[in-house]
């Protein structure tokens, strides 16, 4: 791979999504994109920037973009986040919406469907205390195909069983030869909708949790500081934001506060409402 | 360091199962049938059983059975690693006392996330 290629899609990715690839990271490109020059009848990464040189042709620019930004996903990942969502999040927004009884939450980077159908389920499981409230869980990522294979809502044996306890794949799936199909009573929970982090999140409504983890650790600090601003915009004064393990809102946005012994989960810092409630 | 007893007829899976276990810090017991896994646990209980299905002897379901009428004992943590995929043999093995249920083939992620989840990492 020659430098100017490298610089080339880089720059690419960076505009489209917010990817930002250091150099180090350059056997990325090739091992996601050789499959992409494969499908454009395309010897490799070479001549797909040559390609992308010549003719701009938006749908190729799309299928580079959504190869670099899909990443893998698994049911209840790192499990310790989902527990402090039913334990503390949950347990607060049901005492605290309990005049609205409407409960909105964002996974802004869903991916295949495991972290909105994680939260789905969890929801479900908690179903005799959110009789007659209106739940909505929205997935959105930048990429349409792997929006496509969240909606259908199928997963290999492999899928179903990283994270996902087996009382839950018993209850909310159904067996199909060797894959599993997610219960319609879930997947009606979640809406899925392509996004990209970069756009106005004006429009978006207002959210009391926002998932967004694993996400910002790909863009560089401008880009972090400016979804993490559009994000306190969107989220209830009390609400609750989750960033993943190896994230944090340290100098690059004072809008947020981590709330105290809940690991990476934060409130809006001018807001101590969910920070002492929940703390 | 926790304990854990590996029951299957297949030496190489034994095997595989206690190199992924012993790097997860478990100590490792090993039975090749339902029967023996009985007899090791009258001997010394402990704290978890990846247990196989379809074994001579005993069967995994059965050693499930006995295990979990045995009384004044700290019963461990039973997780299946079988080759029976299928929704009947889950829910059968549910039924019968088991906290998890791994499909062959596996992996160290795939035992490393189900120990998690029951607990015993």
């Amino acid at each position: 791979m020659n430098v100017n290629d490298f610089e080339l899609i880089s720059q690419l990715l960076k505009k489209r999504s917010g990817l930002v690839l250091s150099e180090d990271k350059a056997y990325l490109l090739e091992s996601r994109l050789n499959p992409v020059a494969r499908k454009w009848g395309l010897s490799g990464f070479d001549e797909l920037a040559q390609q992308v040189r010549k003719s701009n042709d938006e749908k190729l620019l799309v299928d580079i973009t959504e190869a670099m930004t899909t990443n893998e996903s698994f049911f209840f990942r790192d499990q310790k986040p989902f527990d402090q969502f039913r334990d503390v999040v949950l347990p607060y927004l049901l005492e605290h919406r309990a005049t609205k009884k409407s409960l909105r939450i964002w996974c802004a980077a869903a991916s295949s469907g495991q972290e909105p159908y994680t939260l789905a389920m969890l929801l479900k499981e908690a179903q005799a205390k959110l009789s007659g409230w209106r739940v909505e869980i929205v997935g959105t990522d930048i990429s349409q195909e792997i929006l496509d294979k969240a909606k259908e809502g199928v997963y290999s044996q492999f899928e179903v069983q990283r994270g996902l306890p087996i009382n839950l794949l018993v209850k909310y799936f159904t067996q199909m030869e060797d894959r599993w199909q997610i219960s319609d009573d879930i997947r009606k929970m979640v809406t899925f909708k392509k996004f990209n982090l970069l756009e106005s999140m004006a429009g978006m409504g207002q959210f009391d949790v926002i998932f967004c983890r694993n996400v910002l650790i790909y863009f560089d600090q401008p880009t972090k500081s400016q979804v993490l601003d559009q994000m306190a915009g969107l989220l209830a004064n009390d609400g609750f934001l989750y960033l993943g393990g190896a994230e944090t809102v340290l100098g690059i946005s004072d809008r947020f506060l981590l709330i105290p012994g809940q690991r990476g989960i934060y409130g809006l810092a001018n807001e101590q409402h969910a920070v002492k409630a929940a703390g | 360091m926790k304990s854990c007893l590996i029951v299957d007829d297949s030496k190489v899976v034994r095997m595989v199962a206690r190199k992924i276990l012993e790097g997860l810090n478990f100590a490792i017991d090993e039975a090749e049938d339902g029967q023996k896994a009985i007899e090791a646990c009258e001997k010394s209980m402990p704290d978890a059983v990846l247990l196989d299905w379809n074994m001579p002897v005993k069967s995994g379901i059965e050693f499930l059975v006995d295990l979990r009428a045995m009384k004044d004992v700290e019963q461990p943590v039973v997780v299946f690693c079988t080759t029976e995929n299928d929704m009947s043999h889950i829910q059968k093995a549910i039924q019968a006392g088991a906290n998890e249920y791994i499909m062959k083939p596996f992996d160290s992620e795939i035992i490393e996330s189900k120990f998690t989840q029951v607990g015993l990492i």
